[in-house]
């Protein structure tokens, strides 16, 4: 059998098909991205204790009494 | 055969000939129309989020176009005006057209829904499903009066604008709804009245055609005539102002003369100098929309200037 060709005619004849199609995609990856980046903003400051004790999300009555 | 030699066509499709199908020139009127529905809401949204709702929005209302020219495909092939569209040119296929329509409908509500509200986004499937089913399967080809119909569907982006901003639907919202919906009838009847061939031929129930065209131009008169009051109620709302009340009066006599000049013609009349007065009735309409639509936008900037 013979082995496609790389250049063949439907690569050329699709080409702008395919660009269009690519660019639509990789715009709306940076859409999706920006509107992560946006929505999880407005969630206000998101922390959690992570391996270290972060003193500021000890409740109140806690605060400061630690040894 | 062989997997590429399925594919040899006379003509290959092109991404713009995909993109036709999302009718871009009806999808600019949706993105203007949307957009200042968004601005003059009283909920300031962040740009990004104001840019996806736009964007999700017109794209369901290119997959509800998308879906409008995979059901008339056979319409268009015998209407002058529609003919050179991508499906009854041979260039995209009417499977195509109906997968392309489907994924983006879906496509478009989901992420509508994600970036604004689900309020939003089910009013956008409710468009999409009033335009493709309700106008272009049911009514386009059954009523004379599928023009004001369908001309919901036309009127939904604003309201929908305003939801995605808002998350609710009010009055300021359903006027802008109603300023387009009857602003539709006497729109496409004027053009009705010059392209009737083009109806008669595709055997669409245009209201020339079903009940002549001296109903006609008594309907472009009466629905004229219904238009300016809610257009100018538009301006006595909190987002009306100096500019849009300016604009809704002047617009609305001018909408209203032409519309008795046409009320006044017959068909003698109108042939002896072709449809002047129905030809420029029909392109002040497009200005008309636009310049309502660009008034409330521009009390809008005025008050966040402080200036209102």
């Amino acid at each position: 059998m013979m082995a496609m060709k790389v250049e063949h005619d439907l690569h050329k004849r699709r080409f702008s098909r395919n660009m269009g199609v690519g660019l639509v995609l990789a715009g709306f990856v940076c859409i999706i991205f920006g509107l992560t980046v946006v929505k999880v903003r407005q969630l206000g400051a998101i922390q959690a204790f992570d391996h270290v004790l972060r003193p500021e999300l000890m409740p109140d009555q806690t605060r400061g009494g630690g040894n | 055969m062989t997997d590429v030699t399925v594919n040899e066509q006379e003509t290959e499709a092109q991404f713009g000939d995909y993109f036709a199908l999302l009718k871009p020139r009806v999808m600019s009127l949706v993105v203007f129309t949307a957009f200042v529905g968004l601005m003059v809401a009283p909920v300031q949204v962040h740009p990004m989020i104001g840019f996806c709702a736009i964007l999700f929005i017109a794209v369901g209302a290119g997959a509800s176009g998308a879906l409008n020219m995979w059901w008339d495909a056979d319409i268009d092939a015998v209407m002058k005006r529609t003919a050179r569209r991508p499906i009854p040119a041979g260039k995209v296929t009417g499977p195509e057209a109906l997968a392309i329509g489907l994924a983006l409908s879906g496509f478009s509500v989901v992420m509508l829904a994600l970036a604004t509200n689900l309020a939003a986004a089910g009013l956008l499937a409710f468009t999409i499903f009033f335009y493709a089913v309700v106008y272009s399967m049911w009514l386009k080809r059954s009523t004379p009066q599928n023009i004001v119909i369908g001309g919901a569907a036309g009127a939904f982006p604003p309201l929908i604008g305003w939801v995605a901003a808002t998350g609710s639907v009010s009055v300021e919202a359903v006027l802008m709804f109603a300023l387009i919906f009857m602003w539709t009838p006497p729109h496409f009847w004027a053009l009705a009245l010059f392209l009737k061939k083009d109806y008669d031929t595709a055997g669409v129930p245009m209201l020339t055609v079903t009940h002549g065209r001296r109903v006609t131009r008594q309907h472009i008169l009466a629905y004229t005539l219904a238009l300016a009051p809610l257009a100018v109620w538009l301006g006595f709302t909190p987002i009306g102002g100096p500019v849009y009340l300016t604009v809704a009066v002047l617009a609305n006599a001018w909408f209203i003369l032409g519309a008795v000049r046409i009320w006044r013609r017959d068909e003698t009349m109108a042939e002896s100098d072709r449809y002047r007065i129905e030809k420029a009735f029909f392109q002040f309409s497009l200005l008309y929309l636009f310049l309502h639509f660009l008034a409330l936008l521009a009390d809008a900037v005025l008050r966040a200037l402080g200036a209102l």
